[in-house]
């Protein structure tokens, strides 16, 4: 393999880990509640910005870090309390709208609570890239693809083998029939939000040391997370991490091979070509199983 | 004055006690004053035909659906404040209609969600009286619930529902779309469990078999009751007979 493509391959691994994880936020609202929820890139957003901001105060970044995912985590809750949970009972498109209006108002706010600027932030340990069959990687690319590794593990330990976990599936199956066996439905929506915010929250905490961030950072992060899921089968969460990855190899091979240009549509022709081949996704959707 | 009164079980505690039940899906109304009872240890049918709200009315005992009027009583206990999940909690425990399993799960894993109320004690416990009363669950244990044949997710869907330790336990038709030795097979389990004193509350459109394992049966028609008596009673109504035994 050249180094060029293996060099293009690691970008494309480190971008696709992120989206993997945004998409993975799309797929457990979608299975508690059938809603997309498109404030998931402003989670992405506030994960960085807070991280940034309270660098800038002057706290140590583990601190800074752990204060910005429990913040979002905390955003991520007030959502569905005030946003969500008083809609119940309207039809999902209505719900898909009000996230919709809530990730507008997110930006508005982080406008205001920061500003419009670009903001950076220094990656984990370093910036000396190390050497790999030819191609150089930045450490805080390791850093993205461990993580991402360790959350998926984590992640798929805590619904395959926790109580609560297959609590969660077997509502994402029939939420009627997980209320005959007493599992709490409402609880289980309102902890979906938190874990999507968790996860966006990591994401935009991992990616910002290696891109600039600034209030609307999270709407095309959030729109590729998305096509992720779709790529992978809406609702199907081992689908949308192996979508994030193909949406950002294909990604860094166009940016690479044909133009940076075009990177940014890369990710809106894969959603047309998997919405009009194979709507299901690649790995097939979760909601497809549902009565 | 009403049907159902006049077939209560006399003299017995009252496990379940439904009286003027009104349910309404949107303005098109489903259910219209139901009265009925089931007392401790009880095996009550309720025969209808196709539509008559046999489960919209278990829907509404367990709280999926919500009442529009009148009240449910489950040990005494006014039902009207508590979710679906915490009826669970109370002992009221409902076998869906079509069994719906979850079927990308394993055997186990819907036994285990069945006992969700449950302490982990109870649950091993639960596995352990499920697998004897149910052998073929435990040698399918680790197969996805799915590729079961009907009559195994069937009893899969009791089984599930029996590791809640029910007090009042809810069979919406269990014989549904099962060949004719299932749907016998299912009647015997109904009978066992009824033996161990499990207080039962079962609805069904085969009215004969339903109404033959019954202390006392009822007889749904386009949500109202019209007919509450002993099950060998229902069984020589010559009403009951014209219209749901084929006699
Ligand atoms: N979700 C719903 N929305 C609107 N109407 C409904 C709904 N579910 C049931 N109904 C109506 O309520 C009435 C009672 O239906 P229900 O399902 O309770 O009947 P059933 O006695 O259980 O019938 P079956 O023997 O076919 O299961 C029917 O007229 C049905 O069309
Ligand atoms: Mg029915």
């Amino acid at each position: 393999m050249s180094a060029e493509l293996l060099q293009f391959i690691f970008s494309g691994l480190t971008a696709g880990a992120i989206y993997a994880l945004v998409g993975l936020g799309f797929s457990i609202i979608y299975n508690a509640s059938q809603v997309i929820n498109f404030a998931q890139g402003e989670f992405v957003m506030i994960g960085g910005m807070a991280t940034v901001s309270l660098l800038a105060a002057g706290l140590p970044m583990p601190v800074a870090i752990a204060l910005a995912v429990v913040a979002t985590v905390a955003v991520g809750i007030a959502l569905e309390k005030l946003a969500i949970e008083p809609a119940r009972g309207a039809s999902i498109v209505t719900l898909i709208i009000i996230t919709i209006g809530a990730s507008i108002f997110l930006r508005g706010l982080a406008q205001v609570v920061w500003d419009r600027n670009f903001h950076s932030m220094p990656p984990f340990t370093g910036d000396t890239p190390i050497n790999i069959g030819g191609a150089s990687v930045v450490p805080q690319s390791l850093w993205v693809l461990g993580c991402t590794v360790a959350i998926v593990a984590a992640l798929w330990a805590f619904f395959n083998r926790t109580r609560f976990g297959k609590a969660i599936l077997a509502t994402s199956y029939n939420s009627d029939i997980a209320r005959l066996m007493g599992i709490n439905v409402r609880f289980v929506l309102l902890f979906s939000f938190a874990l999507a915010a968790l996860l966006g929250a990591i994401a935009g905490v991992l990616i910002t040391p290696i891109i600039l961030t600034n209030y609307q950072v999270g709407v095309l992060l959030g729109l590729k997370g998305f096509s992720a899921a779709i790529v992978g089968g809406l609702g199907n969460p081992m689908g949308a991490i192996a979508g994030g990855f193909v949406v950002g190899i294909a990604e860094s091979i166009t940016a690479g091979y044909v133009s940076s240009d075009y990177k940014d549509a890369v990710a809106f022709v894969i959603i047309l070509l998997v919405l009009f081949f194979r709507p299901q996704g690649l790995f097939g959707r979760r909601g497809a199983e549902r009565v | 004055m009403s049907v159902a009164t006049a077939a209560s079980a006399n003299g017995k505690t009252p496990v379940l006690e439904v009286s003027g039940l009104c349910t309404h899906y949107g303005r098109i109304q489903a259910l219209f004053g139901i009265d009925l009872q089931v007392a401790q240890g009880e095996l009550v049918a309720l025969v209808g035909a196709n539509g008559a709200g046999k489960t919209t009315l278990l829907r509404t005992i367990s709280g999926l659906q919500p009442a529009s009027a009148g009240t449910i009583r489950f040990l005494g206990e006014d039902l009207a404040s508590v979710a679906a999940e915490r009826r669970v909690r109370k002992g009221i425990v409902q076998v869906p209609e079509g069994r719906q399993v979850f079927g990308p799960m394993s055997v186990e894993d819907n036994l285990r969600l069945g006992a969700y109320t449950r302490s982990p004690g109870e649950v091993e416990d639960g596995l352990q009286r499920m697998y004897a009363m149910f052998p073929v669950l435990k040698e399918r244990r680790r197969l996805a619930a799915g590729t079961l044949s009907g009559g195994q997710q069937q009893m899969l869907a009791i089984a599930r529902a029996l590791m809640a330790r029910p007090r009042l336990l809810l069979l919406d038709e269990p014989s549904m779309g099962l060949a004719p030795l299932l749907i016998e097979e299912v009647f015997e389990t109904v009978r066992m469990l009824r033996e161990e004193l499990i207080t039962i509350f079962l609805v069904e459109q085969n009215a004969h078999k339903a109404l033959s394992v019954a202390d006392r049966g009822y007889v749904i028609e386009t949500g109202r009751i019209v007919l509450g008596d002993s099950g060998p009673a229902l069984l020589g109504n010559a009403q009951v007979q014209a219209a749901y035994l084929g006699v």
